[in-house]
């Protein structure tokens, strides 16, 4: 058997993540793994399209992901691990990056892997068509093959190596190109039935009720993977996905999906882990975005009283069962690379809110009121909606009167990105392992009007767009850190808008599972080394 | 001959309602705040302006609404329902798939409503005012009042999680490959308790009709007719007032078929069911024009098959509306 992984994990670094991660280290003993068995998965959702070379989002991740392999995935201490790429090196301009390809990987459909797949995907998917890759991408000129293993990325402006390797494992998944090749690549039939050298080959997809991928017998991580079967199981209904997991129907439901209360329950469950381990990839802010274009608003005495009249730390022990904590602005604690040990904190003070309020003019009036804003809620989660209940009581007591206005998916994105139909507006924000990926967005200004998760708010500053734009063509890790901590200081003291509680989602998992969650995008990731234990 | 040009007849007088509601639809679906591609960009986190416009042109967004409107009825007109944005595939095609978990509810939860509440019923109304009678219409008043998605709720706590004897949700075992009478029995399993979940208050509203209808033909004269020429009680009650009192319970089918259809949005959703109700919610909220027209389209096409199977049962049980009198 080849050094794997999993080998890699039971030597020396385990050791070194025995610590962060005690249950890892645990997890690892029991045994040796046991071929075979099927694995059922709990889908909230459902999307359009399994191919996360054209949508990087964690729904499309958890079934794609073990069908579609990307260049370059995480390892257990959340480092680079190579996938389809086995070695990569930049150019000391930062304007060239070559892969080295690994040899000897076929298709599903028996055709090998080559670096034409790699230029194909990167020119016609990431860079046309890939949410937040025709971003990364955006100065990519050309991706050259000297030879069937080799991918050179040519850059017009710099391309910062770490940001590119970070970014490659959400967005950096290749698509095979005689597949694709000459047709319409949204409406290609293998958005739906993906072809891909992962370990699992797709076999079946029923919408609206699952899609199924069995073992690929070739796999190129011999011996892998050790599962026969996954299947994925959409079931919206929160109440009847917990039904699920307690009768066994299911044995993982990852992306946080179920109720808060019954999370609290099955804690305590002993066939189950409940648990955020291995999420790390993919934190979860709950964000308040001020409309700079209310006048109030736009005072940033207003903005910190907003903060300060908050008891965040209550919030998230009462309300949310202890599942979060609060966050030190955009960066959450689970990045360490970027996250600012000497943040300024708002701590939970209504004198201090009152006094700002009462210094930035707006007095309470005779009904003890200052003013009233509209808060527009976004209808994920039910920890969105617990928070703006929150929000509206807090803000009470501190004379400002606040209205709930909830929409639906489509109604809040058009009404707060593409009407700027709100004074505050509530959601979430998710953390992709650098600020550069879909953090800087939320404060660059110049975003055009409409498009969702960006700067809407009215808000500009010359200094924060420098910073950001200097930042992500900055090719020495050591200055973009610099640059990445100052921006930091800026918008937390500017506060255009803030991100209060940082969490990581909550996986359940059967105990029978072996070896999940060990990786910080674990759900997203290729499972070959998943196996059940009898 | 007369069955093909009332069916006729009645389709006709009801392709009018059926462009008012598909046209009214349309424009009220245009009042709320947000498209597809707003829904898309939500469920997959995010995307830049440039994608987002070209996604919008991809689905003929960017027309006018009253050209949308038009090319939809146009292609209507040659029986065309569109093309999904959701599933990326012919909105008949969706519906089509959707379609026999949704049937198979509805028959199997009508029919059971049905014969329990007929059969309780007459138990009723044969007992009336002693305790078989009481008890019967407090467990009817239970059922009439308690919302089914709390019954549906129950019965998984029940039998599905702590007494493991049923499925929890869906509509068969995946991937356990069943085929032929195994497959029959284990979508049965499936489908047991969201059938009695959805058919306990219906089978409230039947008993009570059915005590009431009862209880009024008994006191008929051809009931004390029969009785004078010394018929047993089994006899008239099978002969004569079942036959007469089944007519409002037929007339009730009709109208429940809608409400029925309403219903299985709950019930498909507590069960994971993959049925036309659930698509239907799924298409409201992602806002998918065309399916969910289409949804409404076949689902009106199905109440005014049902209606029309009401009137041929209406003629079979009381030859004198059949008689066109």
């Amino acid at each position: 058997m080849s050094f794997t992984r999993r080998d890699a994990l039971k030597t020396g670094p385990a050791v070194a993540l025995g610590a962060s991660i005690p249950a890892l280290a645990q997890a690892q003993a029991k045994g040796e793994p046991r071929r075979g068995g099927t694995v059922t998965v709990h889908m909230q959702g459902e999307q359009r399209i399994l191919n996360p070379a054209l949508r990087a989002s964690t729904g499309v991740y958890v079934v794609g992901g073990k069908i579609m392999e990307p260049l370059v995935d995480l390892n257990a201490k959340g480092e680079p691990d190579p996938v389809l790429a086995t070695s990569w090196e930049s150019s000391p301009d930062g304007k060239t990056i070559t892969f080295k390809l690994r040899q000897g990987v076929n298709w599903h459909d028996g055709k090998p892997f080559t670096s034409a797949d790699v230029q194909f995907t990167a020119m016609e998917m990431w860079k046309r068509h890939l949410n937040y890759g025709t971003a990364l991408q955006l100065y990519l000129d050309g991706v050259d093959t000297p030879d069937a293993h080799t991918a050179v990325f040519r850059y017009s402006r710099p391309m910062p190596m770490d940001l590119m390797l970070r970014a490659m494992s959400d967005l950096g998944y290749i698509a095979p190109k005689h597949v694709y090749e000459g047709t319409n690549v949204l409406e290609n039939p293998a958005n739906t039935a993906p072809i891909g050298t992962g370990p699992f080959k797709f076999s079946k997809y029923e919408r609206g009720q699952y899609v199924i991928a069995v073992r690929n017998e070739n796999y190129w991580r011999k011996g892998f993977p050790y599962l026969d079967q996954i299947v994925w199981r959409f079931i919206p209904d929160p109440a009847a996905a917990v039904a699920a997991i307690e009768s066994g129907q299911i044995q993982i439901s990852a992306e946080g999906a179920l109720p808060l209360a019954d999370l609290d329950r099955l804690k305590k469950d002993p066939k189950f882990e409940v648990s955020s381990r291995g999420n790390e990839g993919n934190a979860v802010m709950n964000t308040i975005e001020f409309n700079f274009r209310r006048k109030e608003l736009a005072d940033r005495r207003v903005r910190e009283a907003i903060v300060r009249a908050l008891d965040v730390e209550f919030f998230c022990e009462n309300f949310l069962y202890g599942f979060a904590k609060p966050a030190k602005g955009p960066i959450p604690s689970s990045s360490p690379k970027f996250f600012p040990k000497d943040a300024p904190a708002y701590p939970f003070d209504k004198k201090k809110a009152e006094a700002l309020l009462d210094a930035a003019g707006y007095k309470r009036g005779a009904d003890g009121k200052r003013f009233s804003i509209r808060l527009v809620p976004a209808p994920w989660g039910e920890d969105i909606t617990l928070w703006s209940t929150f929000i509206q009581q807090s803000l009470q007591q501190v004379g400002i009167g606040v209205e709930i206005v909830r929409y639906d998916a489509a109604g809040f994105l058009s009404n707060v990105y593409k009407d700027w139909n709100f004074d505050l507006a509530t959601g979430w924000h998710q953390y992709r392992g650098d600020p550069a990926v879909s953090t800087t967005v939320w404060y660059r200004s110049g975003s055009p009007k409409g498009a969702p998760w960006t700067n809407q708010w009215g808000w500009q500053s010359d200094q924060v767009d420098k910073l950001i734009d200097a930042a992500a063509f900055e090719t020495d890790p050591a200055k973009r850190r610099q640059l990445y901590a100052d921006w930091v200081k800026r918008v937390n003291d500017e506060i255009p808008l803030w991100m209060a509680i940082e969490r990581l989602l909550i996986s359940v998992t059967n105990k029978s599972l072996q070896n999940h969650h060990n990786q910080p995008r674990w759900i997203s990731s290729s499972w070959h080394d998943l196996w059940l234990s009898a | 001959m007369r069955i093909l040009s009332l069916a006729l007849r009645r389709l006709a007088a009801s392709l009018p309602t059926l462009f008012v509601i598909l046209a009214g639809l349309f424009l009220l679906l245009q009042l709320a705040p947000g498209d597809t591609v707003d829904a898309l960009v939500a469920q997959m986190g995010g995307g830049d302006a440039a994608m987002i416009e070209e996604l919008r042109r991809h689905y003929g967004l960017d027309l006018p609404v009253a050209v949308q409107l038009g090319n939809y009825l146009w292609r209507l007109v040659s029986l065309d329902l569109g093309h999904s944005a959701i599933y990326g595939k012919p909105v008949v095609d969706v519906i089509l798939e959707r379609l026999p978990a949704t049937l198979l509810l509805m028959v199997s939860a009508l029919s059971f409503a049905f014969a329990a509440g007929m059969a309780l019923g007459v138990i009723a109304a044969r007992r009336v005012n002693k305790w078989p009678d009481t008890a019967i219409s407090t467990l009817g008043l239970v059922f009439y009042a308690t919302p089914s998605f709390w019954f549906g709720l129950m019965g998984i706590v029940v039998f599905a999680v702590r007494l493991a004897w049923l499925p929890p949700g869906g509509f068969e075992t995946i991937g356990a490959g069943y085929t032929g009478v195994a497959r029959v029995l284990d979508i049965a399993r499936h489908l047991l308790l969201p059938t009695v979940t959805l058919a306990l208050i219906f089978l409230a509203i039947y008993l009570r009709i059915m005590r009431a209808s009862m209880l009024e033909v008994l006191t008929l004269d051809f009931v004390r007719t029969a009785r004078a020429k010394g018929l047993n009680e089994t006899a008239v009650v099978v002969r004569h007032v079942l036959r007469n009192a089944l007519l409002p319970m037929v007339t009730l089918i009709g109208l429940q078929a809608g409400a029925m259809l309403g219903g299985s949005v709950v019930v498909e959703s507590v069960f994971a069911l993959p049925g036309l109700g659930r698509l239907a919610y799924d298409s409201v909220v992602q806002r998918d024009l065309n399916t969910l027209l289409g949804i409404v389209f076949v689902s009106a096409l199905l109440v005014i098959v049902i209606n029309f199977v009401v009137d041929l049962a209406y003629a079979r049980l009381d030859p004198r509306i059949g008689a066109g009198h």
